[in-house]
C-alpha cells in the first residue's frame, strides 16, 4: 500500500484578479497511495477544489510539481497525455450543471469510450454503457433518456458512470454529495465505497462535511486558506487533532446526540477568514489562533511529521 | 406550557400545469411560549411550505390552503385574518429568517435602513430612534462596531454576518415566534455553529419561541427540545429530542439517523442508505408515504394510511408497525 500514485510537491496556483493576486493554493505538498482515499476538507475558499483540479491538469499550475506515477502532469504530451486522461477522472459537485442537457445519457457515458476508441462496434458500446448503468444502480433503459428526467441522486450516478466508463485508476471526487439530500448521500457514498473495493480505485475525496470525509477516507488533509494545516489518518485526526484550526473545526461539527452535544466544549474562532488576496504573512491562521506568538508572525510553519504519518503545520506543536 | 401556536390539519397545495402538487397533506403540531421546535425533513417534504403558511407568505393562486386547515396563534385562527391584520401580525408577532441572506436582503439599502424600516412600520418612533434600535439589535446578534455597520450595505458583510443581520431584522419589534428556515445551509461549519449558538442564546434570553427548519438532524440535537419529522407532506413522527434521538419509532427516522456518519464513532460504521427516492406529490402513494422505501413494509402499508400511535407523553408516530396485530413482528 506504499506505492504513491500521486505526489504533489510545493504546488502553487495563483489567479490574477483586479485587486491583486489571489493565492488559491500556496505551497501545498502531499501524496496519495495507490488504492487509498485521501479526504480533503476545509471551509469554502480554502483552495480544496482548485487543488483537486490542478492535480489532474484541468488547471495549469503556477509553481511546483504534480507527479502522477512519477510523471509530471503538466508537461505530458501526445500519447502520454492521452493515457493520463484515461487513467484519471473527476466527479463534479453539481449534478445539474456538469451534465449536458442536450445529450442522451448514452452519449454522455459513451463520449469517453469513443475518445479512447475502447469499443470496436456500436453493439459493444451499447453493452458497455448498459453495464455501467447497472453498476451504478440505474436501469439499462435509462440510456435513451435525457438528464432532466432524473433526480439529483440519479444524475450523480450518471456522473459516476461517465467517470467509470474509461476504466480509470484515480478519481477526484469534488464534493460529490454536497448537493444531495441526506438519505441520497448515503446511497452515493456506499456506491463509491463499493466501487473502490471492486475496482481497486484511488480517490481524492474533496468535501466540507468532516464526518462524511472521516467515514470514507483512509487519510485526511485539512486545508486552510490555500495551505495544508494537517494530514493524518482519519481516526487519529478525530482522536488526536494537533493543529488549532483542526481542533476548532472538529468542535463545530454537530453530533446527532443531545447528550453528547450538551457536554461538548466548542472552541470558538476569533474573527473571520482573511481574504486569499494578499493573505497574511507568516502563519495563515495566526489572526484567529489563541496560541499565536511572535514566531507565527514572522515565519510560515512547515508541514512537519510529528508522529509517524501525522503531519502538521504549526510552530506551537512540539 | 402555554401554547403559542397550534397548527391543525394543515393542507396546502399548489396548482401547476402538471397537476395539483400536494405539498402539505395534513400537518399538526404545537409550539409553546418560548419553546424551540425543529421541523426536520428532506427537500420537498413540505417543511418550508409549512413555515411560509405560518408567516402568511403563500401566494394564492397558484397556492391553495385547503378548507379545514387551522393555524391558531394565541388562540386566533390566522388563516381567517384580513390583509390588514396579516400586515400587523407579520413581523411584529412572528418573523422569519430565510436560508439565503444575500437574496433576502435588499442590496441597494444600508443594513441600518432595512432594520429601521421594520421598526418604524410597526412602532411609532422617530427615524433617529429607529436607527438607534438598529444599532442595539446589531449588538444583540453579535456584530462588532454597530455604529459603523448600520451605514454599510449587505455586500460589505460576510455570509455569516449577513445571516446575523437577517436575525437582527427578524428580532426587531420583539416577535413572540421566530421561524428560521434552513438558516445555516449555505454557511461553513464553524459559522453554522456560531449562528446556531446565537439562535439558542436569543431563544433563552428573550423567551422567544423558535421554529427551526432544517434537513440536518445534527444541528437540532442541541437546540430543539421538540422535534417534528416530516416526510412527503406529512408528519411521520414527533416527540421530545430524546424521544427522537434515543427512542425513535418510525422506520424513516431510524434510517435517517443511521444514514449520517457520526464523527465520534470509533470504527467505521456501515451507512444505511434509504433506497429509492421520495414520492411524487402530484400523485402521492395510497397508504403510508414511506411504504415505497421502507424495509419493514407490510401489505396494509400500501393500501391504508397508518393512524397516529402515542407512546410516552407527546411522542407520536404514524406507522402500522405499532398496531396491536403487528406487535408480533416487531418489538414496540
Amino acid at each position: 500500500m506504499s506505492e504513491k500514485i500521486l505526489e504533489v510537491k510545493n504546488l502553487k496556483k495563483y489567479f490574477k484578479s483586479g485587486k491583486g493576486t489571489l493565492k488559491a493554493v500556496d505551497d501545498v505538498s502531499f501524496f496519495i497511495n495507490k488504492g487509498e482515499t485521501l479526504g480533503v476538507v476545509g471551509e469554502s475558499g480554502c483552495g480544496k477544489t482548485t487543488t483537486g483540479r490542478t492535480c489532474i491538469g484541468i488547471l495549469d499550475k503556477t509553481e511546483g510539481q504534480v507527479l502522477y506515477k512519477g510523471k509530471d502532469v503538466h508537461s505530458l504530451k501526445g500519447a502520454d497525455k492521452k493515457a493520463f486522461t484515461k487513467e484519471v477522472q473527476i466527479i463534479f459537485q453539481d449534478p445539474y450543471s456538469s451534465l449536458d442537457p442536450k445529450m442522451r445519457v448514452h452519449d454522455i457515458i459513451a463520449e469517453g469510450l469513443r475518445a479512447h476508441k475502447m469499443c470496436a462496434t456500436k453493439e459493444q458500446e451499447r453493452a458497455k454503457v448498459q453495464e455501467l448503468l447497472t453498476t451504478v444502480g440505474l436501469n439499462a433503459e435509462h440510456a435513451t433518456r435525457y438528464v432532466h428526467e432524473f433526480s439529483g441522486g440519479q444524475r450523480q450516478r450518471i456522473g459516476i458512470a461517465r467517470a467509470l466508463a474509461v476504466e480509470p485508476e484515480f478519481i477526484v471526487c469534488d464534493e460529490p454529495i454536497s448537493a444531495l439530500d441526506v438519505s441520497i448521500q448515503a446511497q452515493i457514498v456506499n456506491l463509491l465505497i463499493r466501487l473502490q473495493k471492486e475496482k481497486g480505485l484511488t480517490y481524492m475525496f474533496i468535501a466540507h462535511d468532516l464526518s462524511m470525509v472521516k467515514h470514507i477516507s483512509d487519510r485526511v488533509a485539512v486545508m486552510y486558506l490555500g495551505t495544508v494545516a494537517e494530514i493524518t489518518d482519519s481516526n487519529s485526526l478525530y482522536r488526536n487533532p494537533l493543529h488549532p484550526y483542526t481542533q476548532a473545526l472538529l468542535s463545530a461539527i454537530p453530533i446527532p446526540d443531545p447528550e453528547v452535544e450538551e457536554k461538548k466544549e466548542r472552541i470558538k474562532l476569533i474573527g473571520e477568514l482573511p481574504s486569499p488576496i494578499d493573505p497574511p504573512a507568516g502563519c495563515r491562521f495566526k489572526g484567529r489562533c489563541k496560541y499565536a506568538t511572535d514566531i507565527c508572525d514572522k515565519e510560515r510553519p512547515e508541514l512537519r511529521e510529528v508522529e509517524t504519518g501525522h503531519y502538521v503545520a504549526c510552530h506551537m506543536v512540539k | 406550557m402555554e401554547k403559542l401556536l397550534q397548527v391543525k390539519d394543515l393542507k396546502v397545495s399548489f396548482h401547476s400545469y402538471a397537476g395539483e402538487v400536494q405539498s402539505v397533506r395534513g400537518v399538526s403540531f404545537d409550539v409553546g411560549v418560548g419553546e424551540a421546535v425543529a421541523i426536520v425533513g428532506e427537500s420537498g417534504c413540505g417543511k418550508s411550505v409549512t413555515a411560509k403558511t405560518i408567516m402568511g407568505l403563500i401566494q394564492t393562486p397558484p397556492g391553495e390552503i385547503k378548507a379545514g386547515s387551522e393555524i391558531l396563534f394565541e388562540g386566533t385562527n390566522i388563516l381567517a385574518m384580513t390583509e390588514k391584520e396579516w400586515a400587523q401580525y407579520r413581523g411584529a408577532s412572528c418573523s422569519i429568517v430565510f436560508q439565503d441572506a444575500l437574496a433576502a436582503l435588499n442590496p441597494t439599502l444600508t443594513v441600518g435602513r432595512q432594520i429601521a424600516e421594520k421598526v418604524m412600520l410597526h412602532t411609532k418612533v422617530s427615524k433617529a430612534d429607529a436607527y438607534k434600535e438598529a444599532e442595539r439589535l446589531l449588538t444583540l446578534v453579535g456584530i462588532p462596531n454597530p455604529a459603523k455597520r448600520v451605514k454599510q450595505y449587505p455586500h460589505e458583510f460576510s455570509g455569516g454576518m449577513r445571516q446575523r443581520v437577517m436575525i437582527a431584522i427578524a428580532l426587531a419589534c420583539q416577535p413572540k415566534l421566530l421561524i428560521a428556515d434552513e438558516p445555516t445551509t449555505a454557511l461553513d461549519v464553524t459559522i453554522q455553529a456560531d449562528i446556531i449558538d446565537l439562535l439558542k442564546d436569543l431563544q433563552q434570553q428573550l423567551n422567544m419561541a423558535v421554529i427551526l427548519i432544517t434537513h440536518d438532524l445534527g444541528i437540532v440535537a442541541d437546540v430543539a427540545k421538540k422535534i417534528v419529522v416530516m416526510y412527503s407532506g406529512k408528519v411521520v413522527e414527533k416527540g421530545s429530542n430524546t424521544d427522537i434521538f434515543y427512542r425513535s419509532k418510525h422506520p424513516y427516522t431510524q434510517a435517517l439517523l443511521r444514514a449520517v456518519p457520526r464523527l465520534d464513532a470509533d470504527e467505521n460504521q456501515e451507512l444505511e442508505s434509504i433506497e429509492g427516492t421520495p414520492p411524487n406529490l402530484i400523485a402521492p402513494p395510497v397508504g403510508c408515504p414511506f411504504s415505497t422505501r421502507c424495509k419493514e413494509c407490510m401489505n396494509i402499508c400500501q393500501t391504508q394510511e397508518p393512524p397516529e400511535y402515542e407512546f410516552e407523553d407527546g411522542h407520536i408516530c404514524r406507522c402500522w408497525l405499532y398496531h396491536e396485530f403487528a406487535q408480533g413482528n416487531k418489538e414496540a
